[in-house]
């Protein structure tokens, strides 16, 4: 049952394919990464030390472009009221959703860290500290965006709302995790990756509540 | 209501019909009272809960894995659906999701039926199909609850209406 959620959440995320999502995010994301030389001028030093720093608003940033299609489609459709009838809970729904959603974007993120870090000049030490990183921050930030994303489902002008909802929740992971890099160990990695634990931690129970509150609104 | 009956819950617009499918169906708690039932429970509504852009017999099977159906794609004959199982959904018309709609509701097999407005926007011959299914599935011993403006030809069918009971 679980492994047929899965199966369907990832069709609807994972880009390409008919029914997938779209490769925006991350060109959105190498977009950022190759605009900021214009805007600061190509000082090579100066991209090498503030440069991770943009990847990590940048993978920000393009975490915030899928999520209105991450629950508000599905809940129009009703399939989380036959889901719910069916005896699934939906904390379990909300679980499967953030799993999704994760494999959906992060590694193709991750992947597209690399160019991006190539065209800032950023330094191999930095490189590694920005991929573990994101590796440990991109779940929490999962975890918020299909949080945030049941929460604002049921409302009006919910996708502009829901960045809005989403930047100051995930400032304690870009913090910790954008903070490594300037003390250039990775103490600040361990802090984002037990903050990102907690929040996929909770999120299926917020995002469950989220969800029943919308069916009787 | 014991198994084999039919109740129909008639009543004007907005006077409560499909909150009281969804408060049976336990999607909405009761303002007061309880629900009881035995089995699991079965809803059609508004929303298809179909994937628009998946060929509908994609879509279906999504629901027949779910729901651990085997012959998930028998109903789609009874239903005369066979030549639209590789359209997508999005493309199907009004009466034409509703069958389809019909279809996953009879796949998953649970004995207590809840239909709001089941013959919507269908024509004669899929009426007469519906009917016939909602017939067959009393006679096996499912309950079926019936919300609708329009006159059901089930010949056992209590009918309850709503308009008695408004506040």
């Amino acid at each position: 049952m679980i492994w047929q959620l899965l199966r369907r959440d990832l069709g609807l995320l994972l880009p390409g394919g008919k029914s997938g999502g779209t490769l925006l995010p991350l060109l959105f994301f190498l977009a950022v990464a190759m605009l900021y030389p214009f805007a600061v001028g190509p000082d090579a030093p100066l991209l090498a030390r503030t440069g991770g720093g943009v990847i990590w608003i940048a993978a920000l940033l393009a975490s915030i472009l899928p999520l209105d299609r991450l629950i508000a489609p599905d809940l129009e459709l009703g399939v989380f009221d036959q889901l719910a009838l069916r005896g699934i809970s939906d904390e379990a729904v909300i679980a499967v959703r953030i799993t999704a959603h994760w494999l959906s974007f992060a590694p193709l993120l991750l992947f597209s860290a690399l160019p991006a870090a190539a065209l800032l000049g950023l330094e191999d030490g930095s490189v590694r500290l920005v991929m573990l990183g994101l590796l440990a921050g991109t779940p929490g930030l999962a975890a918020i965006g299909v949080m945030i994303a049941a929460l604002t489902a049921s409302l009006r002008g919910g996708a502009a709302l829901s960045g809005l909802m989403l930047i100051p929740l995930a400032v304690p992971i870009l913090i910790f995790g954008a903070g490594s890099l300037a003390r250039g160990d990775a103490s600040g990695i361990a802090l984002c990756a037990a903050i990102s634990l907690v929040l996929v931690a909770i999120a299926p129970f917020a995002g469950g509540a989220a969800l029943r509150a919308a069916r009787e609104t | 209501m014991d198994g084999g009956s039919a109740l129909h819950i008639t009543g004007s617009n907005g006077i409560g019909k499909s909150s009281l499918m969804r408060i049976l169906a336990g999607l909405l708690r009761p303002y007061s009272g309880s629900v009881q039932r035995t089995g699991t429970v079965a809803l059609l509504d508004e929303n298809p809960a179909l994937d628009p852009q998946l060929p509908l017999g994609k879509a279906l099977q999504f629901w027949g894995r779910v729901d651990r159906c085997d012959d998930a794609g028998e109903i789609a004959s009874v239903l005369d659906m066979d030549s639209l199982l590789d359209v997508p959904f999005r493309y199907l018309s009004t009466g034409q999701r509703k069958r389809a709609a019909f279809a996953r509701l009879v796949n998953q097999g649970a004995p207590i039926w809840l239909l709001d407005e089941p013959l919507n926007g269908l024509d004669a011959e899929a009426r007469k199909r519906i009917t016939a299914l909602i017939k067959l599935h009393c006679s096996d011993g499912g309950i079926c609850v019936i919300a609708s403006h329009q006159a059901m030809d089930l010949p056992d069918c209590e009918t309850l209406p709503l308009e008695e009971y408004a506040l």
